[in-house]
């Protein structure tokens, strides 16, 4: 089962490293992960898309936490979360295909950020699951390059990861 | 100008952290970038630097005065090559959890990244087997870091923890003064257990049935052994102990069914599969411990695993009664509610279990040919044990002779067996034996190793002659790597590839050539009178190199096969 786990760690030199180094040495899958400082500026926010058995789950929170780098870690599924992603997409915009895409990116509540002769780029927010489904609404042609920043989660409401 | 009268150099503030450490022995090897550490070694008084041949023996003897003491060990090695070398070592004492700071140098910080002379990343070559790493960026964090370093290898769940200092922060000048404290957010280890779930498991072990201890590594590094030997001894309970757990309960007293595992014996195998309660303590459930998950599993077993380390508990085996706490902490609160609880073990159900435990016990798991005239490897480790008297500081290699050691010499007491169980590296026996003599220098070391473990660190025998360590190596030649023919035996067809140990050193010279004394002894009759010799007072000095020659044809039994369950054994009598 796929799971989001968010942990904070000390913004040092490395501490990337740790946890990636951990995820391939220990063989668990890395869907995604993002990390960038929060509003403290000794630590980090990581988020990790990763897919596993329960047991395997358990081990990689473990595992985690074993990391002296590692400050709190919290597995979104335990709970109630909001999970979001950005994603960019440049597609072919020519003849009748400008006004196709422009209802798509609509409908999914996308943003047309670049224009140009032959090409948009599309700006779209949600959950992976959503990013997916608009790539598959989308005629493989037509799409000429794509990017993601694979997921960000936050716990809902009064469910707060902080030291 | 700045003022320099109340400033000193990196490499003296290093030096002087470790003094504040309490450190007594430095192993290690001068290069170019640890050049300003040694010259300020060379003029400080409170530890000693013990120079070896090869940096991974500074590692191995680090890592063996830690065990023998309880004490962190510490190396320093220089950067590139000498940092690489250590990594054997550091991994070798990352998989047994033993507390180590390892301090080396690293190129100018200008050159980093540059491919200067003698570059490694060595932060990054060390983190898959390092408990922490740092890499030393400002002169102002040397004494923090090392404080920290200190502090993470020793709490919690032990381990190695490398310090890499670039050269130019060695040379700079800075105040020292070293923190009283350290305290660290993102690290806590846990160290009491939680009381409800040791009460559950109290009330568990008294209405056992069919109970079973099984204590390992962990109960000998949070020397726990008196806890442990109180509480098995009032709850009348069988024990057995791991590889890296013996001496952690007497090997020698009737409640302690010997070792268990791959070679463990038959009556520890049989009770840890058919016990109604197991009650794990400080052991990991490891492949070579219990073999394959899926047959150890039992519906009808309840498990209760003590663990200082999380990660350790539901990693192979899911368990009933997690315990997350120091291991020494857990166990006396333990002993404290026995203590005071009305409620007694069932004695009929005891009786019972100790009758079937005698009854596998009846196959004499151990026994062995006694009757040739080639001198039996395991005659060899029985007789050290007598005339020793059993009080010996014993190291290994990796092999038959390692498990041999591990089933005849038995352990009465903790950090007297140093051996390396989770890497299980060649090589260290030597090295570990130094270690251990540094830290004990009246007692009696011997190392049990094989003809071609031994040659993996021999250079050793230098270092060995420079600190007058008197040394007892103990070898078992049978001019094969005996463990790697015993399964070709096995599992290929007798099909002996590359297994054989060609054009042998002399040893008895050789010993000589360092400086020491050799024997070889090829006859059975002599295996005592060689050994009596080896550690009269006559010898007392000098370290003795003895050369057994030994059945080439003798294999390891019982013998859980790799994938197999416990309860599968192979012995001897079978084949």
């Amino acid at each position: 089962m796929k799971h989001i786990i968010s942990l904070l760690m000390e913004n040092e030199a490395g501490a990337l490293s740790r946890v990636a180094g951990l995820f391939s040495a220990r063989a668990y899958n890395i869907e995604s992960l993002t990390v960038a400082p929060t509003e403290d500026a000794t630590l980090s926010r990581m988020t990790i898309v990763t897919s596993g058995s329960e047991e395997v789950i358990e081990q990689i929170i473990k595992q985690l936490n074993k990391l002296i780098d590692v400050v709190k870690v919290l597995d979104l599924n335990d709970g109630r979360f909001i999970e979001r992603e950005l994603m960019l997409v440049k597609v072919k915009a020519t003849g009748t295909l400008r006004e196709e895409m422009k209802r798509m990116c609509d409908i999914f509540r996308g943003r047309i950020i670049d224009v140009a002769d032959s090409s948009y780029t599309i700006e779209l927010t949600g959950a992976g699951s959503k990013l997916d489904a608009f790539l598959e609404a989308l005629d493989k042609t037509v799409i000429l390059e794509t990017v993601r920043t694979g997921a960000s989660g936050i716990g809902r409401g009064d469910r707060i990861l902080k030291v | 100008m700045e003022d320099r009268t109340t400033q000193i150099t990196g490499a003296e503030i290093l030096i002087r952290c470790l003094q504040e450490e309490n450190v007594k022995f430095v192993f290690g090897y001068p290069g170019g970038a640890v050049l300003n550490i040694y010259d300020a070694i060379f003029s400080q008084t409170h530890f000693k630097h013990v120079l070896v041949r090869h940096e991974q023996a500074a590692v191995h003897a680090a890592d063996a005065y830690s065990r023998a003491t309880g004490e962190v060990g510490v190396a320093l090695v220089t950067s590139g090559p000498g940092a690489t070398n250590a990594v054997t070592g550091i991994a070798t004492a990352y998989m047994d959890s033993i507390p180590l700071v390892v301090i080396s140098g690293q190129v100018p910080t200008p050159a980093i990244g540059m491919d200067a002379f003698q570059e490694v990343d060595m932060v990054g070559v060390t983190r898959p087997c390092v408990k922490h790493n740092f890499l030393i960026k400002d002169i102002n964090d040397v004494a923090m870091t090392i404080k920290k370093a200190f502090y993470i290898a020793s709490t919690g769940r032990p381990g190695p923890v490398v310090v890499d200092i670039p050269k130019d922060i060695t040379a700079q000048f800075a105040k020292f003064s070293y923190p009283k404290t350290v305290e660290m957010r993102s690290y806590n280890p846990i160290l009491k257990g939680h009381t409800g779930q040791i009460k559950k498991a109290v009330n568990l072990i008294l209405n056992a049935k069919r109970p079973m201890l099984y204590t390992g590594g962990g109960v000998v590094l949070g020397d726990a052994a008196d806890q442990l030997v109180k509480l098995t001894r009032k709850l009348g309970y069988p024990i057995t102990n791991t590889l890296m757990g013996l001496g952690g309960y007497p090997g020698t007293d009737p409640q302690h069914l010997g070792m268990l595992g791959m070679h463990g014996t038959y009556e520890a195998n049989m009770a840890m599969q058919d016990c109604d309660v197991l009650i794990a303590i400080g052991a990991r459930f490891d492949d070579r411990v219990i073999g394959n998950t899926e047959h150890f599993f039992r519906k009808d077993r309840t498990i209760i695993h003590v663990d200082v380390d999380p990660s350790s508990i539901s990693k192979r085996v899911k368990v009933d009664i997690p315990i997350v706490g120091h291991v020494q902490s857990v166990l006396a609160e333990m002993n404290e509610l026995l203590e005071a609880d009305t409620k007694k073990p069932d004695t009929a159900a005891l009786t019972a279990w100790w009758k079937q435990i005698e009854a596998w016990r009846e196959k004499k798991c151990l026994t062995y040919d006694l009757s040739t005239d080639i001198i039996k490897p395991q005659f060899v480790v029985e007789k050290l044990w007598e005339v020793t008297g059993g009080d010996a500081f014993v190291t290994s290699d990796v092999g038959q002779h390692q498990m041999w050691a591990a089933q005849y010499y038995k352990f009465d007491k903790p950090r007297r067996w140093i051996n390396s169980g989770g890497l299980g590296t060649m090589g260290v026996g030597l090295p570990y034996a130094m270690g251990v003599q540094l830290a004990h220098p009246e007692a009696q070391v011997a190392c049990i190793t094989g003809e071609a473990s031994i040659q993996m660190c021999i250079q050793e025998l230098s270092t060995c002659k420079q600190f007058h360590l008197p040394v007892k190596v103990i070898t078992l030649n049978n001019r094969y790597m005996g463990m790697v023919r015993q399964w070709q035996e096995f599992f290929y067809g007798n099909r002996y590839s590359e297994s054989y140990m060609d054009a042998l050193p002399d040893f008895v010279k050789l010993a000589e050539a360092y400086g020491h004394v050799g024997m070889r002894i090829e006859k059975p009759s002599d295996v005592e009178p060689a050994l009596k010799e080896a550690f009269s007072p006559k010898l007392k000095e000098r370290l003795v190199f003895m050369d057994f020659l030994t059945d080439q044809k003798e294999n390891v039994f019982p013998m859980v096969p790799n994938g197999k369950g416990l309860s599968e054994m192979i012995l001897s009598e079978e084949l």
